[in-house]
């Protein structure tokens, strides 16, 4: 067997129909309202091509007639289940840009969220990539772990989905009491629910011969195509905004970038991209262990903030290491209220890209589970 | 490297293409570029060795009302420098050479900009809508977008 | 007719061959139930929830229910679709599942039909399945079946080999194609089994080892022909949505759920009877006899049917060019390898 998987579609002499077919907008495995079209060969993917747009309701427009922190319900509707993650480079790039200075406190508790709220992310990743190749009882034990995490941001925040907890210049409540106490729980928790997937699901000898070598995407390619987040670093990139440019507090921790390093099969197949994933929330783990430890219990969260934001003239990009990838907003301002322009770097969208690079000629059951080791969210590749 | 560095060599390379550096905290720096060789500059960039802007993070369309314009966002994952290349274009000439073969992630953020402000990417391989229907009319980012009545006999605005 | 007790008990034939045709079938519909409660709350146990609850005490008639949603539920036909066809397929599928009951002993004093070719016929109609599923994926004019059907008729006979190849050896070790001669053949304590080797000397030590995995790949080619996990390619719901029964709802998909819960049974009774001593008990003479045998032998089929489910929920899926890869060129070459050993025993003996 060749050392790639992928399968050569030249049938010499052998003439047979391509079939076309729908793979969505209705379909268990597209994670959403994605439309793929495919052609087969038999059960051999020649070609795809997504279509996207199911879901857009123009979020940029939305903003354009927003005042700043309006939009931030708007940007938890992007990537809708890693919403904590995605208020961050938004309000980050505003207080850039207004010079606004936040206390300790609120560093350390939006880290907090967001790292709880990327391991969150990764388990229902990890979850419906296990789905998608047949294990069902993993997603159910990644979905209970996942309520955890939940429950903690329903009682700080009020939702359960989308928070708007994240403001400019600071928090919209304080944390309660046993925060801290809460969070370690969740570690444990999380630490003893990712061993036993590990046993089950991710070293599980099916699933391996399912994932590995399939769907590999090469470094460079993956650079090429602007990936990010685990699809970047699953491909041996070690590259992490949190560790290359350290924004927020993030220089304060000990951690290490997870890569893809083809334990099981190749660099940067689908296995890779799994395995960063359930690494990542290890890394996280260690993460909201140091910052619970170290975070101040005195601090005014609301302190910073203003009572008008008005942004001065100019533009601003600015991003944070979302779990899908790197998330940016482009900021410009004209020095009225509402925003002039926000551009998001929307991250499922440009890893979706690479999708028809990597799928070809692979197997139809192979492409349902690269299109899951991508991780997408159709809200934030539609927006 | 700085900005103000990559604006050098690119304007010892380029000379008359490269227009302007600007650079007013807190804003980030940018190059303001003419369009006619960006794909050229684009191309110098990502293979220079001093440069090596590997990755394109972001294109963006945008209308700046009298004007439209495309913001190039790029950064280099081993110097870890970005930069931003700004290209103005005429409202009644948006046309801009396309630079989907230096980077392919350009594809889809270039089908995204025709889409929303309708600016053409000149020698791209498939130039259609990608978030909007394939059948709708007009660019709707624009600054001075109608909503359609309707849409195939369905409302549009609520 | 000594093999069954109804003509004894009833001295018209033709009621008797009426009842006798009927308590397959009642079983059938009884286990069925059953199985769609274990399946829910196997599942549910493995992971970690209490599965259906409101139904009943403990959810117990949680398939009850299930059944009669199935029933009430519009019966759509594609207006594509090849109308005679598709609905024909969901019947004749089930046929072929229900039809394997006419052969299985539950007892020594129970078999529907003792004929002499029985696990010849088992497997013949075993088969009948495939006819169901790539009927009712052709005729749904859907590419999502046609896909589902493709697949499920490559597997099943791919997988029919290995499995053909197990019964031959065991046919060949017992000296019968009768199945009632078949158990006879295993009475006494569990050691005499065709599990360890069947009746002999000590020597037979040296046939255990082949016994043994002959038992695991009919096994593992019987989890295949019933399309369940680790081999449900051709439902594969993450990839082909449902398979060849995507079109189907109401009481069609009924019919299919009632055949694949059929089939799982007769595999699982089939694995008794030719690896387990069927109706026979473990300990010899202890709970002996024609009552204790049933059983001895719902508990025995029972038990992988419970495998079957446990599987299901444990295991991911494979593709279809592993599924192709395992069953020729694994257990094809060691199912040759052991009817080879086995018959070897079976003529020195």
């Amino acid at each position: 067997m060749s050392e790639r998987r992928r399968i050569e579609f030249e049938y010499s002499g052998v003439d047979t129909e391509r079939m076309r077919v729908n793979v969505g907008p209705q379909h268990p495995s597209t994670h959403g309202v994605l439309r793929l079209e495919v052609e087969l060969e038999g059960e051999i993917v020649t070609e795809v091509i997504p279509h996207i747009g199911y879901l857009h309701r123009c979020f940029e427009k939305h903003a354009e007639a927003m005042t700043y922190p309006q939009v931030i319900p708007y940007i938890d509707r992007m990537d809708y289940i890693s919403s904590m993650n995605n208020e961050w480079p938004y309000v980050m790039a505003i207080e850039k840009m207004c010079d606004i200075k936040i206390p300790e406190k609120v560093e350390y508790i939006r880290l907090i969220c967001a790292e709880l709220n990327r391991i969150a992310n990764h388990q229902i990743a990890v979850a419906t990539f296990g789905l998608d190749a047949g294990a069902f009882t993993p997603f159910l034990y990644l979905f209970r772990d996942r309520e955890w995490i939940l429950n903690v941001f329903e009682t700080i925040s009020g939702g359960r989905l989308l928070y708007n907890y994240y403001c400019v210049g600071g928090l919209r409540n304080d944390v309660y009491p046993t925060f801290k106490e809460d969070c370690l729980d969740i570690v444990r928790q999380v630490r003893a629910t990712n061993k036993e997937i590990m046993d089950l699901l991710v070293y599980n000898y099916i699933f391996v011969e399912r994932t590995a070598k399939v769907g590999v995407l090469p470094p460079d390619v993956a650079i090429n195509y602007g990936c990010s987040g685990p699809v970047l670093r699953g491909s041996g990139n070690a590259f992490d905004l949190r560790r290359s440019e350290p924004y927020s507090i993030y220089d304060r921790f000990d951690f290490d970038v997870q890569i893809g390093k083809g334990e099981v099969g190749i660099v940067g197949d689908s296995w890779d991209r799994n395995i960063v994933r359930m690494n990542e929330m290890e890394e996280s783990c260690k993460i909201i262990e140091q910052a619970v430890a170290q975070m101040p219990n005195t601090g005014d969260v609301s302190e910073a903030i203003p009572k008008k934001v008005r942004v001065p003239k100019g533009e601003i990009y600015c991003s944070a290491e979302n779990p899908k990838g790197e998330l940016g907003f482009y900021i410009v301002s004209d020095g009225g209220q509402k925003p002039f322009r926000v551009r998001p770097r929307a991250t499922s969208f440009i890893n979706l890209s690479v999708l028809p690079e990597i799928s070809k000629g692979y197997m139809i059951a192979d492409l349902v589970l690269i299109l899951g080791s991508i991780d997408i969210v159709l809200g934030e590749i539609d927006r | 490297m700085t900005e103000k560095e990559i604006y050098d060599i690119l304007k010892d390379s380029f000379g008359e293409e490269i227009i302007e550096f600007a650079h007013e905290p807190p804003s980030d720096p940018f190059i303001i570029a003419n369009r006619s060789k960006i794909d050229e500059i684009c191309l110098f960039l990502r293979d220079a060795d001093e440069l090596d802007f590997d990755y394109l993070v972001l294109l963006s369309g945008m209308d700046y009302i009298e004007k439209l314009g495309v913001v190039y966002q790029l950064y280099s994952l081993k110097y870890k420098h970005r930069i931003t290349i700004k290209v103005f274009l005429e409202k009644s000439d948006p046309n801009i050479p396309t630079v989907e073969k230096i980077w392919r992630s350009a594809d889809w953020h270039e089908r995204e900009a025709w889409d929303m402000y309708g600016i053409v990417f000149q020698g791209h391989h498939n130039l259609i809508r990608i978030l909007c229907p394939y059948d709708w009319e007009g660019h709707p980012l624009l600054k001075d977008y109608k909503t359609p009545d309707e849409y195939h006999g369905i409302k549009v605005p609520y | 007719m000594e093999h069954n007790f109804i003509y004894n008990l009833i001295n018209n034939e033709v009621i008797a061959i009426i009842a006798i045709s009927l308590l397959p079938l009642i079983f059938v519909l009884i286990y069925a139930l059953i199985a769609i409660l274990g399946e829910l709350k196997i599942a549910s146990f493995v992971q970690e929830r209490l599965g259906p609850m409101r139904t009943g005490p403990w959810g117990i008639i949680q398939p009850v229910a299930e059944v009669v949603k199935l029933i009430q539920k519009e019966d759509i036909t594609p207006s594509a679709a090849d109308k005679k066809l598709f609905n024909m397929a969901p019947y004749i599928m089930f046929i072929g599942a229900y039809a394997a009951f006419a052969v299985i002993p539950f007892s020594s004093a129970f078999v529907p039909a003792n004929i002499n070719v029985g696990l010849f016929f088992l497997f013949a109609v075993g088969a009948f399945a495939i006819i169901g599923i790539v009927m009712g994926g052709w005729a749904s004019n859907n590419k999502y079946s046609l896909l589902g059907a493709m697949r499920s008729a490559s597997q099943i006979i791919s997988y029919e080999i290995p499995a053909g190849i197990a019964l031959l050896t065991i046919a060949a070790l017992a000296g019968t194609l009768n199945l009632q001669e078949l158990i006879e053949a295993q009475s006494g304590w569990f050691w005499n089994w065709f599990l360890f080797g069947g009746d002999g000397s000590v020597w037979k030590i040296f046939v255990l080892p082949f016994t043994f995995s002959l038992f695991l790949i009919f096994l593992v080619s019987s989890l295949a022909e019933t399309n369940r996990t680790p081999f449900d390619i051709p439902e594969g719901e993450s990839e082909i949505v449902a398979g060849y029964h995507t079109e189907y709802s109401g009481i069609k998909f009924a019919m299919f759920f009632f055949a694949e819960y059929a089939n799982m049974f007769v595999i699982s009774a089939l694995i008794t009877i030719l690896f387990l001593g069927g109706w026979n008990s473990p300990f010899g003479e202890f709970l002996g006899g024609p009552i204790w045998g049933v059983f001895w032998f719902i508990i025995k089929a029972f038990f992988f049917v419970f495998v079957q489910i446990w599987l299901r929920w444990t295991l991911p899926r494979l593709r279809v060019d592993q599924l192709m890869y395992m069953s020729w060129k694994v257990l094809v070459p060691f199912s040759f390898l052991c009817f080879f050993a086995i018959s070897l025993w079976a003529m020195l003996k």
